[in-house]
């Protein structure tokens, strides 16, 4: 027993063992964090300071000079009409989208979860319309949306109705954006919700059928509290990518009418890449990460506190 | 409390083309434990969550205290059921869980406080009715889920392998608070279980079924000492009845079983009753000692210490094995020649087609 016992004041820490190995740092070991590090530092650590550091410039592209310019472009973005509005365009675009892409995708998600052949079939068929590019959505949307010979008039027309010019309106052009987006990626959530309907094991609901719960309210006790988590994904995960609404405006309305439809990122790309005030373009893009982040903290914060009770 | 009977009638339940349970009838008395046993897909589990409302009923009656109840959804059979996992409401208290049920068809709160109060009090489970099923050990959930049947005052309790998440050791106590609540009780109550202790211990009646039909229905002590045919012999008791091919001499009225190497086990099964053909004899490993004077020579295989009493596994001269049990303290050793007696009264014959001929009562 005395043998065994270490003798005092010895650091473990600098024990080297018999074999070679060693308890300790060991900065050989960072390599199998390098390859990642690499690609996260130049693909993500530095555009973001680079774009800080831009929106803080006044650049001439045409030229290739530019000059510090301090907050001037911020203080111009907020005195820009146009820019306000297609901050209000975006957020009006994602209170119209992320709540149907809950209350759809989770409706669709509880029609289809089953497993005969025509839920398969159809998952397939609303899943789908995620697979197509942009271009190709807008192209079928306008062909719905034209007020001459397009599907919606046809049938407006059909009924003895006066057909409606839904993208050269300035009320209706973001709807008809916010309808295309919806009807172009509903899959995602309906699937997202899907795999976590699956994941409710089915004797709860035998334990509520013996308890006597309606399905409304097994629906309300049992299925909407085990898919909490999957609901704050999809939010978040809505919040996120619908605000940076893009193809969709630019293809079907131009942003138009009277700028009734133009997102932020459309304002940055007509900024940087028409205008080439790569600066001021720059200063609207940490904008909409600004608020894309605080969009996000606050619905995850919201969100954690109710899942954590 | 309330108690009442359940009746079966020639019920039937196919899954597609494949028939699950044909044309079963069965009287379960009021107040009776009833145990359901049979090895997986014997139909054990689908005929409760029949009698649940969980599985519809193909064919035939279902009767619970008199009233049909085959066609009623599962919350008006006024029977209670709990789950192999538990199924407790993962996002709910404890207190909430048990509330469930009583809410749903209106109970006042305080008698929702009063019920659930009573039956914590029972289960020992008044510290936990706060926490949230995930915070509790298996054992602990074990007992929610018999509260939440407990609270409904059911007209009989269902439960569906109950035991078989629990560890050994909180199986065996489990298994007498199992018990002793039924004592309390008095309700009708349906266990299903493939495991042949809990059927022995708990039961007042076992339904032994196998391949979709029953094989017996009897006490615990008739299944084990008067088994109806081969497939029960060999499903209850530890270790399973031996078998072995013989030829039978009448003996005054009563069969002499004649084995391989000549040997003769002198039965109390009636001539008389015997059909013709392949006959063989079954008898339990209890009825077979190693004695200096047994009629039955063998050699040791394998020997099982168990503490209390041993089980030696033992080839005869014709080449066939069998178990049979000796002392704790036994001396024998694998490799060793012993020589057997075997108790005759026990024996039993079995029939080629698996059935079962006993000795008189």
């Amino acid at each position: 027993m005395t043998d065994a016992t270490l003798s005092p004041g010895k650091a473990v820490a600098a024990v080297k063992r018999p074999t070679g190995a060693s308890i300790g740092p060991r900065w050989s070991n960072a390599l199998f964090v390098a390859p990642y590090m690499v690609f996260y530092v130049v693909l993500l650590v530095y555009p973001l300071f680079k774009g800080i550091w831009m929106s803080m410039l006044e650049s001439d592209m045409f030229d290739d000079t530019s000059k510090f310019a301090g907050l001037a472009n911020y203080y111009r973005l907020f005195n820009d009409k146009i820019f306000i509005g297609t901050v209000w365009n975006t957020v009006l675009f994602v209170l119209m989208t992320v709540p149907v892409f809950v209350a759809i995708g989770l409706l669709l998600a509880l029609a289809l979860n089953r497993s005969d052949r025509t839920s398969a079939t159809l998952r397939a068929i609303f899943f789908g319309t995620s697979v197509l590019s942009v271009t190709i959505v807008t192209i079928i949307w306008k062909m719905m949306y034209m007020p001459g010979n397009g599907a919606i008039a046809s049938l407006m027309r059909l009924l003895g109705l006066e057909p409606i010019a839904f993208i050269t309106t300035a009320s209706l052009a973001l709807p008809a954006v916010a309808i295309t987006t919806i009807w172009w990626i509903i899959g995602l959530p309906m699937m997202l919700f899907l795999a976590a309907l699956q994941q409710i094991p089915g004797e709860l609901y035998e334990a509520a059928a013996l308890d006597n719960a309606s399905r409304w309210r097994s629906f309300w006790s049992i299925t909407l509290p085990s898919i909490r988590r999957t609901m704050l994904v999809v939010v978040i995960y809505e919040i996120v990518a619908q605000f940076q609404l893009f193809g969709q405006a630019q293809l079907l309305t131009q942003g138009g009418p009277n700028n009734a439809s133009r997102p932020i990122v459309l304002f940055i790309y007509e900024q940087g890449f028409r205008s080439w005030n790569l600066g001021y373009a720059a200063a609207a893009s940490e904008i909409l990460f600004l608020i894309m982040a605080v969009a996000a903290l606050a619905q995850f914060f919201a969100s954690r506190k109710r899942v954590e009770e | 409390m309330q108690v009442s009977s359940i009746e079966l009638d020639s019920v039937s339940k196919r899954f597609g083309s494949v028939e699950v349970i044909s044309e079963l009838s069965l009287t379960i008395h009021s107040g009776e434990f009833i145990a359901f046993l049979g090895p997986s897909g014997c139909g054990k589990s689908t005929l409760l969550r029949m009698i649940a409302g969980l599985e519809s009923v193909d064919g035939g009656e279902i009767r619970i205290g008199g009233e049909r109840v085959d066609r009623l959804p599962p919350g008006a059979r006024g029977v209670a059921m709990v789950f192999q996992h538990y199924a407790l409401y993962p996002h709910m208290t404890v207190f909430d869980n048990l509330a469930f049920g009583l809410r749903n068809i209106g109970t006042a709160e305080d008698e929702i406080a009063r019920r659930i109060e009573e039956a914590a009090r029972i289960l020992e489970i008044s510290h936990l009715l706060k926490r949230k099923p995930g915070q509790l050990s298996g054992g602990q959930r074990q007992r929610v889920a018999i509260g939440r049947a407990l609270v409904k005052d059911p007209k009989a309790y269902l439960f569906d392998e109950p035991l078989s998440n629990l560890d050994a050791a909180l199986r065996v106590r489990t298994r007498v608070e199992l018990a002793r609540l039924h004592q309390q009780t008095r309700a009708t109550t349906i266990f299903v279980t493939h495991d042949q202790v809990e059927a022995m211990t708990l039961a007042s009646r076992i339904v032994v079924m196998n391949a979709r039909k029953v094989e017996q229905v009897g006490t615990p002590m008739e299944i084990y000492g008067r088994p109806a045919t081969e497939f029960v012999a060999r499903f209850v008791g530890s270790p399973a009845m031996n078998f072995l091919p013989v030829q039978v001499n009448d003996r005054g009225g009563l069969a002499s079983a004649v084995l391989g190497d000549g040997s003769i086990i002198d039965t109390h099964v009636p001539v008389a009753a015997l059909p013709g053909g392949d006959l063989r004899v079954g008898v339990r490993a209890e009825a077979i000692r190693v004695r200096p004077d047994g009629a039955l020579p063998g050699k040791v295989e394998v020997v099982e210490r168990l503490g209390d009493r041993t089980h030696l596994h033992i080839r005869l001269m014709d080449g066939s094995t069998l178990v049979a049990e000796d002392t704790g303290i036994s001396q024998v050793q694998p490799g060793d020649a012993v020589r057997l007696a075997v108790e005759g009264a026990t024996a039993h014959l079995f029939d080629a087609g698996g059935l079962a001929y006993h000795a008189r009562q």
